[in-house]
């Protein structure tokens, strides 16, 4: 029981950052990525190739961030004319592409085997026990990090650009603001933030295929966030948490109704969600820590 | 009276219909310029290419001396030259001292690192903005609705937002496309004082408005703009008595 909490928190911080990636880009600077699941994959295979292949674990993780901002400028660049659902759209495609690539091309990816025996960090050192309580704390840190990072942003002036620029980009480049730097970076370092997301998943698993990057992942992301509060770093970090646990406890709730089959179960978890994400929508769709409009500083 | 603004022989078609066909124009510097015509003349095609909205199809703009033609919006904001929309436009979500930052040029926590990192130059020049940002609302009696989401003023409020964050920039000009539109006459009066006061402190001007009194005390000279071309230029009673302007608003006797 305790190492199924252990990982269902662990899972709920990769989910926090993932939610925090897509809040600094769809709260913050209203591009809508439906690709998270791609970034999310990318950063999973880059880290566990580049562990694979003998390096250290610095390296590989450095490596998901590299990756993901190339892929985040790669992305950007190819949607710079897009908006709205013509971005979304694009995006999806992304991640299908990348599960794609992952699924075909065995020589790199070992196809639908996946890769195993991925490095885990101080696995033999600390016990099977020991590592899960370490990598929840390795997580946690991370996601605390990151969060800190996006909040400082969100109030900087760049926050603000960057709000601007989701509300009007127009306007925003009328206001002196260059807009397509403040898309590249936004894009970039959200995409790098699911990276990341990936190389922490890929050692905690040891185990990647194509079939942990499904589209639905980043469905349940929306849902945190929306969730938690689009547009707020501490309502999607804990958006995050909040749908891990949700689908965690979807699994019980599932499992109390008679007379199912475990393919009918795994269905009815489904609706659940989609049932979950229709009443966070009608009841209260600012989230549970809505966008604040900061007050202004008083001035003698 | 050397010219800011000086547009030549600009042209821009919309899927084959001429919009502008060949716009000359000058806006001598520290003047409140009125630019007057009938609606679809193209006084607001102009400004959206002045301003770095359209690209012209051909002819230049120059500011300040320098060729500005076609260039993004955001550096022309950099450069001095601001513009205001005849439809009051914002960003919904922020409030009004965010509209009147978001304009501070020259901001360096703008930048992606800077940001992040915060670091003391980014955090005096917020200090600095703040200030001319609070003397900003002060000045235009927005002070006490400096708080709200722009969403939640009044019509004569927003065209105050307009010329506040104009100002915010530093602008050398600023182009307004009717910026008493829909307002009530009091505040029309105000807004003009506005304009006054700006000219007073060194801001070249120029407005596109439909009301002629309000053009008659504000604006001199008044250029007056017709099927896509500039019709002619001076004073105000000199453009009024002008056969052919009289022409371009009424029609023409046959």
């Amino acid at each position: 029981m305790l190492s199924y909490i252990l990982f269902t928190l662990t899972l709920g911080g990769i989910y926090a950052l993932l939610s925090l990636s897509l809040n600094l880009i769809w709260g913050g600077a209203g591009m809508v990525n439906l690709g998270l699941a791609g970034f999310f994959a990318v950063g999973a295979y880059a880290s566990a190739l580049v562990t694979g292949a003998g390096a250290p674990l610095v390296i590989g993780w450095g490596a998901a961030i590299v990756v993901g901002l190339a892929a985040g400028l790669l992305v950007t660049f190819c949607t710079l004319r897009l908006r709205d659902d013509y971005l979304a759209i694009v995006t999806l495609g992304f991640a299908e592409v990348v599960r794609l690539v992952a699924l075909n091309e065995r020589w790199l990816t070992r196809g639908a085997d996946g890769i195993s025996g991925i490095q885990a960090p101080l696995k033999a050192e600390l016990g099977t026990a020991g590592f899960n309580l370490f990598y929840l704390g390795l997580v946690a840190a991370v996601v605390a990090v990151v969060w800190f990072g996006l909040r400082r942003l969100d109030l900087s002036p760049y926050g603000r650009a960057l709000r601007a620029i989701r509300e009007d980009q127009e306007l925003a480049s009328f206001a002196g603001k260059r807009v397509l730097r403040f898309k590249f970076e936004a894009f970039a370092l959200s995409a790098a933030i699911a990276a990341l997301a990936g190389a922490l998943y890929a050692h905690y698993a040891s185990y990647v295929s194509p079939d942990h990057f499904q589209p639905l992942i980043t469905i349940y992301i929306f849902l945190g966030v929306t969730a938690g509060g689009v547009g707020r770093p501490l309502g999607a970090l804990i958006g995050g948490y909040a749908v891990v646990a949700f689908l965690e406890a979807t699994r019980f709730m599932a499992a109390l109704m008679p007379g199912l089959s475990p393919l009918q179960h795994a269905a009815l978890r489904e609706i659940m969600v989609g049932l979950a994400l229709i009443l966070v929508l009608h009841l209260r769709p600012q989230g549970l820590l809505p966008e604040r409009i900061p007050p202004a500083p008083r001035v003698p | 009276m050397s010219a800011l603004l000086h547009v030549a022989g600009i042209a821009r078609s919309f899927y084959g219909v001429a919009a502008l066909r060949g716009v000359d124009l000058a806006v001598p510097a520290g003047t409140i310029t009125g630019l007057i015509g009938p609606n679809g003349a193209g006084k607001s095609t102009l400004f959206n290419v002045v301003s770095g909205l359209y690209r012209p199809d051909a002819g230049s703009v120059a500011f300040a001396g320098r060729d500005i033609t076609g260039l993004r919006p955001d550096l022309l904001a950099a450069a001095g030259l601001v513009r205001t929309f005849q439809l009051a436009r914002g960003f919904p979500k922020m409030s009004v001292f965010q509209h009147l930052m978001l304009y501070g040029p020259r901001q360096a926590g703008e930048g992606l690192l800077a940001g992040l990192l915060g670091g003391t130059a980014a955090r005096r020049r917020e200090a600095e903005l703040a200030e001319r940002a609070w003397g900003i609302a002060r000045r235009l009696r927005l002070d006490h609705v400096i708080d709200n989401p722009v969403t939640a003023l009044s019509g004569g409020q927003k065209k105050l937002v307009e010329i506040g964050r104009a100002l915010m920039a530093e602008p050398r000009m600023i182009l307004l496309d009717e910026p008493m539109a829909g307002v009530n006459p009091t505040l029309t009066g105000e807004i003009a004082d506005h304009l006054r006061a700006l000219q007073a402190d060194g801001i070249t001007i120029c407005l596109i408005e439909h009301d002629m009194a309000l053009i008659g005390r504000l604006c001199d000279p008044v250029i007056v703009m017709a099927e896509g071309r500039s019709l002619t230029t001076g004073a105000f009673a000199e453009v009024a008595a002008d056969l052919r302007v009289q022409e371009a608003y009424l029609g023409r006797r046959h």
